[in-house]
């Protein structure tokens, strides 16, 4: 039994070996991580660097080659050598995984060819990158800031920026532009209309009940149709990736719940265990079943918080009731053990913060039946109900394709037949010991994606169930360090959390504190297919598809 | 000029944390002296307003869903009759500022606040509310949400137990309790951009008239 | 059964006794219209406790309990603050109309409920057509929305208000048809013809059985969206457009709002009663005639006010069960299932009554 995830990450590689022949043939040389297999662990996320104007080629040639997953779009401030941005991308056909760096000149005005034509996510991620470091993708239709408002004065995340000097605190109403600019690798700029003057646009947020926190959609209507979504992000923004900067290893694992608190567990377990690998510590059988355990609490909170919410949304409001009255006992077994309710702050580098609590068992078997006699009632109460039939079915719909080229992973990708759950993929913790399947539908519309959640309440409780009795004995806790520093690299881990692949990136210069530390939100791909998908429905329609590919906006905006 | 204790059901006035800022907002607002005859009145009118505080559904993050918590079935804010909860500012009573304020947020939170109709509270949870909590440092987070609209009561966690919700809106329903609706102003509470406001409604009336 | 118009012959006796004519309907104008202000609020605050605490049975929840034993005296203290908040005007609107929209819908929601038949001789507007009068005093009601949503002059609200005339004016085809097919049976369009006519031959679900049964569902769906309230609660469907057609309304301007929802749902229950459950008329099994003495004891008041309830139930029932439906769904509903179903109900039941087959 072994617990090196890199390890298994090579076998999976090896096992789909399909990718080396056109590797072999790409412009750009080796690969390291599939060229050598034998490699030193900490390689195996090690960027490729490629030059400036090399990179719209071999982009190109990867895309052609069936690399059709972003994955991760990572800004990173080199300081004298510019600024750099790194690609993470699958092939999800052989679930071959690459990463390419590439560092633009100056910090004038950096730029770099745009990807956005390439997979429709970079669109998004691209703009992140702008708005925090000010790279300007050439060829990018819509270079606009996402996050920062509009008259935001410098890029926050360069490490000279003196963001708070130029930025007061301004209490005018934000400005927003209809228009917007597009820069072309020659210097030449276009610019580009986002809504007319003929467009109806009504605001949906920033404080709107239904958009799962403060998130804001520009919406052009006709009649009650949707013609256009433009999101306008970042009221939630707190610059989590840039504070994690000056803190402490162990002070960064407190930011991670507090971003998807309804993945706490899960985003601190990426983490954690993005951190161990890089340090090369192996945690405990035991940990790694209790981490496993409580992941699975944590989804299956979620997924009832989803179908809560996703009730309330639709005007269902006893079903929302139901919902909540189910998910305090899952709260009750996190709060003994953890003493948090939302917030759990349990994983910890190289363990987890208290041992479980002698109650933990028996609560959780208690559990188990409890849950799944009340999910036959969410049944009865809402989705098998003729009104959500009509509400949901076909609402929506996003193909296999679409969800890969926006990189929704998730539930929202597995309603449209992808197969994209991390536990399966790249078995981390304890996934490789029990059985469950991977939940997957193929209609790819609202009702899909609800039953994709309650699909997979089934496999977490029957994940919990096949581990509940069998939980290893060991050290909760591996010693570690008074002092956690990271050797100098580029580490990248991915858990599936509740709504998807969240991945963190962690660069590290070897010092005590991160050097860069990026997230893979599991939202912000679903906010950005929000245009595809509703384009068309109705208004009401909005509401329902954002329900049901469930984001959360804290985790949109970090 | 003694007032008599507001009566909240289930807990003594002596269990109340901090009961030397209540009294001492009682001596502010009873400063002139008590009115024999409205008094009564005022009284019927806070006892109105106290039991009837709709939350405005305001959530910006994590103290947001224990928000959701304390309005289902095991918490039961209703049991207050605060579970009339409003998604028109104009309606609401009280805005919860669950989560962080981000300066981005910062002047959509003022304008819900103004929108909002007289009278008003503010209860700031959770530590991104009262100061930023675990963001202070950051570049884009307000330094506590009293820098932007005054705030009433804080409920400090992060976030706060559903419990600590609850004591937070009775603590409110003393402080509503105490206030005087015939009479003097009751906002004690440092309002920080109430001029900048004012003025800038005087400049707009005036552009409004011109053209 | 009591007659209560013993009471008021009695009264306007006494008054001509000593006063003109014209003095004496004065004095009984104003106390009627009091009677009514005083039953609108009284019926409003035990609907909007009795909403509170159904809805929060139904949830798994306990409802309103710190004011008063069990929390009834909650609706007071939400009309003491209502009374005393701020109404906001603003710049931008239409002022007069935006002012007038509450009180169209409070009046025409007032005008209905004075054509309720509380009990034999007890019923204030009562005249030979009275359903025709009932149809177009609640249609003012649509007014109101409509011109809340136009003068607040804000998206949410117009977009509100357009769903709610869509929705209003569509729904309230049915009403009428099942009103048509009720009246098809009684023969009479007077309400308190209605409730005599059910008094002496049985109420109409049972008389008219399988078209009235048909027309009784049409009428609950139609009422429960001519009410605006869920599964068709979209015009104020808070999830999408935050209040809908009275978002920018505050303090009692809201308030209105407010009561009008629940008195327009005891009117709707009250309709429903008057044509289909017998209004006041007491429950008589045919053949048990001790137990119909025993029924008959109970004053008409009684079954009036307790059927009525009961059909007020039904509706939260549904309210608080079934999620919203999409405007297109709400119309298609409307268009392509009730209208032709009580259309066909209606000839259905003219065949009922010309070939005697009803009870």
């Amino acid at each position: 039994m072994t617990h090196n995830k890199y390890l298994r990450n090579h076998r999976l590689t090896e096992e789909a070996p399909a990718p080396e022949a056109p590797k072999a043939a790409a412009p750009a040389g080796p690969a390291p991580k599939d060229a050598a297999p034998a490699a030193p662990a900490r390689n195996a996320c090690e960027p490729r660097t490629v030059a400036p104007d090399a990179l719209r080629a071999e982009l190109e040639a990867l895309r052609a080659q069936g690399y059709d997953f972003l994955e991760c779009l990572t800004g990173i401030d080199e300081e004298a050598d510019g600024l750099g941005v790194i690609y993470h991308l699958c092939n999800t056909q052989t679930g071959s995984r690459t990463v390419l760096k590439a560092t633009a000149e100056g910090r004038e005005n950096p730029i770099l060819p745009t990807a956005s034509d390439l997979w429709d996510i970079a669109n998004i991620y691209e703009r992140e990158v702008y708005d925090f470091y000010g790279v300007k993708f050439a060829g990018h239709p819509d270079m606009r800031r996402i996050f920062m408002r509009e008259d935001w004065v410098g890029y926050p995340f360069r490490k000279d920026d003196k963001t708070e000097e130029n930025n007061p605190l301004r209490m005018d109403n934000e400005p927003l532009s209809d228009t917007t600019t597009q820069y072309n690798a020659d210097g030449t700029t276009e610019t580009h209309t986002i809504f007319g003057k003929d467009d109806y646009v009504v605001n949906i947020g920033p404080q709107h009940p239904s958009t799962h926190g403060v998130l804001h959609f520009r919406v052009a209507l006709e009649g009650e149709t949707i013609r256009k979504i433009d999101p306008v992000l970042g009221y939630i923004h707190r610059g989590i990736e840039k504070i994690s900067e000056q803190l402490t290893y162990p002070q960064t694992l407190a930011l991670t719940d507090r971003m998807d608190y309804l993945g706490a567990m899960q985003s601190r377990h990426a983490l954690c265990m993005c951190i161990e690998q890089a340090m090369g510590v192996e945690v405990s059988d035991r940990v790694q079943v209790i981490r496993t355990i409580m992941d699975e609490l944590q989804r299956i909170d979620s997924h009832i918080l989803f179908f809560s919410c996703l009730c309330q949304d639709l005007g269902a409001t006893t079903a929302f009731l139901y919902g909540f009255r189910d998910r305090e006992k899952i709260l009750d077994i996190f709060e003994e053990t953890c003493g948090g309710r939302l917030i759990l702050n349990y994983n910890t580098i190289g363990g987890v913060m208290a041992d479980l609590h002698p109650n933990f068992q028996k609560r959780v078997k208690e559990f188990i039946p409890y849950m799944r006699r009340n999910l036959e009632e969410y049944f009865d109460i809402f989705c098998n109900n003729v009104i959500a039939h009509n509400r949901l079915d076909g609402v929506g719909v996003l193909s296999k394709e679409q969800c890969i080229s926006f990189g929704c992973t998730g539930g929202t990708g597995r309603a449209s037949g992808w197969h994209n759950d991390v536990r399966k993929l790249r078995p981390y913790a304890a996934y490789d010991r029990v059985t469950f399947n991977e939940a997957i539908r193929t209609e790819g519309d609202s009702y899909a994606r609800l039953m994709i959640r309650m699909d997979e309440i089934r496999e977490s409780l029957s994940i919990i169930e096949q581990l509940i009795d069998n939980i290893p004995e060991g050290p909760y806790q591996e010693k570690m360090k008074p002092i956690i520093k990271v050797p100098e690299g580029t580490y990248y881990s991915s858990v599936e959390a509740s709504r998807g692949e969240f991945g963190v990136l962690l660069v590290s210069k070897g010092d005590k504190n991160p050097y860069r530390l990026h997230y893979r939100s599991t939202g912000l791909p679903l906010v950005a297919v929000m245009d595809t998908a509703c384009r068309g429905n109705m208004l009401a329609d909005l509401i329902s598809i954002g329900g049901t590919v469930d984001y959360v906006v804290p985790d949109i905006d970090r | 000029m003694a007032m008599k204790h507001p009566k909240i059901k289930n807990i003594p006035y002596e269990e109340f944390k901090d009961n030397e800022t209540f009294e001492e907002l009682v001596a502010q607002l009873n400063a002139g002296g008590t009115n024999v005859i409205v008094r009564p009145l005022d009284d019927l009118i806070n006892w109105g307003r106290s039991n009837s505080l709709w939350p405005l559904t305001f959530a910006t993050s994590c103290c947001g869903i224990e928000f959701m918590a304390v309005c289902a079935a095991r918490y039961d804010i209703a049991r207050f009759g605060f579970e009339v909860t409003r998604n028109s500012p104009r309606q609401a009573d009280v805005i919860l500022v669950s989560g962080t304020i981000t300066t981005k947020m910062a002047p959509v939170l003022r304008r819900l606040y103004d929108q909002m109709a007289d009278p008003k509270y503010v209860v700031a949870i959770g530590g991104c509310a009262i100061s930023g909590g675990p963001f202070t440092k950051s570049y884009h987070v307000v330094k506590g949400v009293d820098q932007i609209i005054p705030v009433d009561v804080y409920v400090p966690g992060c976030p706060p137990r559903p419990e600590a919700f609850l004591y937070g809106m009775m603590q409110l329903q003393r402080k509503v309790k105490a206030e005087n609706f015939f009479g003097t102003t009751n906002k004690k509470q440092k309002d920080p951009y109430r001029d900048e406001m004012k003025q800038k409604g005087e400049e707009l009336l005036k552009q409004a008239e011109q053209a | 059964m009591f007659n209560f118009s013993i009471v008021t012959g009695w009264i306007h006796q006494l008054l001509t006794g000593f006063l003109p004519e014209w003095t004496a309907i004065l004095i009984e104008s104003v106390l009627v219209a009091l009677a009514i202000i005083t039953l609108y609020a009284v019926f409003a605050i035990v609907l909007i406790y009795m909403e509170r605490k159904v809805c929060a049975f139904f949830q798994c929840r306990l409802g309103p309990n710190r004011v008063g034993k069990w929390g009834t005296l909650q609706v007071f203290c939400d009309v003491f603050k209502m009374l005393t908040k701020e109404i906001i005007t603003m710049r931008n609107t239409d002022l007069l109309l935006h002012n007038l929209a509450p009180f169209l819908v409070v009046t025409a929601s007032m005008l209905t409920f004075a054509c309720l038949p509380w009990n034999a001789g007890a019923q204030i507007i009562d005249f030979n057509v009275g359903v025709f009068f009932l149809l177009a005093a609640s249609s003012i009601g649509v007014v109101g929305i409509l011109l809340a949503g136009w003068s607040s002059n804000n998206k949410y609200s117009l977009i509100g208000a357009m769903r709610s005339g869509a929705q209003i004016i569509s729904y309230e085809l049915s009403i009428g048809m099942t009103m048509l097919t009720m009246i098809c049976l009684t023969g009479t369009m007077s309400i308190s013809g209605i409730c005599e006519d059910q008094a002496a031959n049985g109420w109409n679900i049972v008389r008219g059985h399988v078209p009235a049964v048909i027309a009784f569902i049409i009428y609950l769906i139609a009422g429960n969206a001519e009410c605006n309230r869920g599964p068709f609660d979209l015009p104020e469907s808070e999830s999408e457009l935050t209040a809908g057609y009275h978002t920018e309304y505050s303090g009692m301007h809201f308030g209105f709002y407010y009561l009008a929802e629940y008195l327009n749902l005891f009117i709707t229950a009250g309709i429903a009663t008057t044509i289909f459950l017998g209004g006041w008329a007491p429950l008589h099994i045919v053949g048990l005639s001790a137990l119909n003495g025993v029924m008959d004891m109970i004053p008409g008041f009684v079954w009036f006010v307790g059927k009525t309830f009961f059909v007020v139930f039904l509706l939260m029932w549904l309210r608080w069960t079934f999620p919203r439906l999409r405007i297109d769904q709400i119309l298609s509903l409307e268009w392509k299932y009730l209208v032709p179903i009580s259309m066909v109900n209606l000839v259905l039941m003219a065949l009922c009554v010309a070939f005697g087959l009803h009870f």
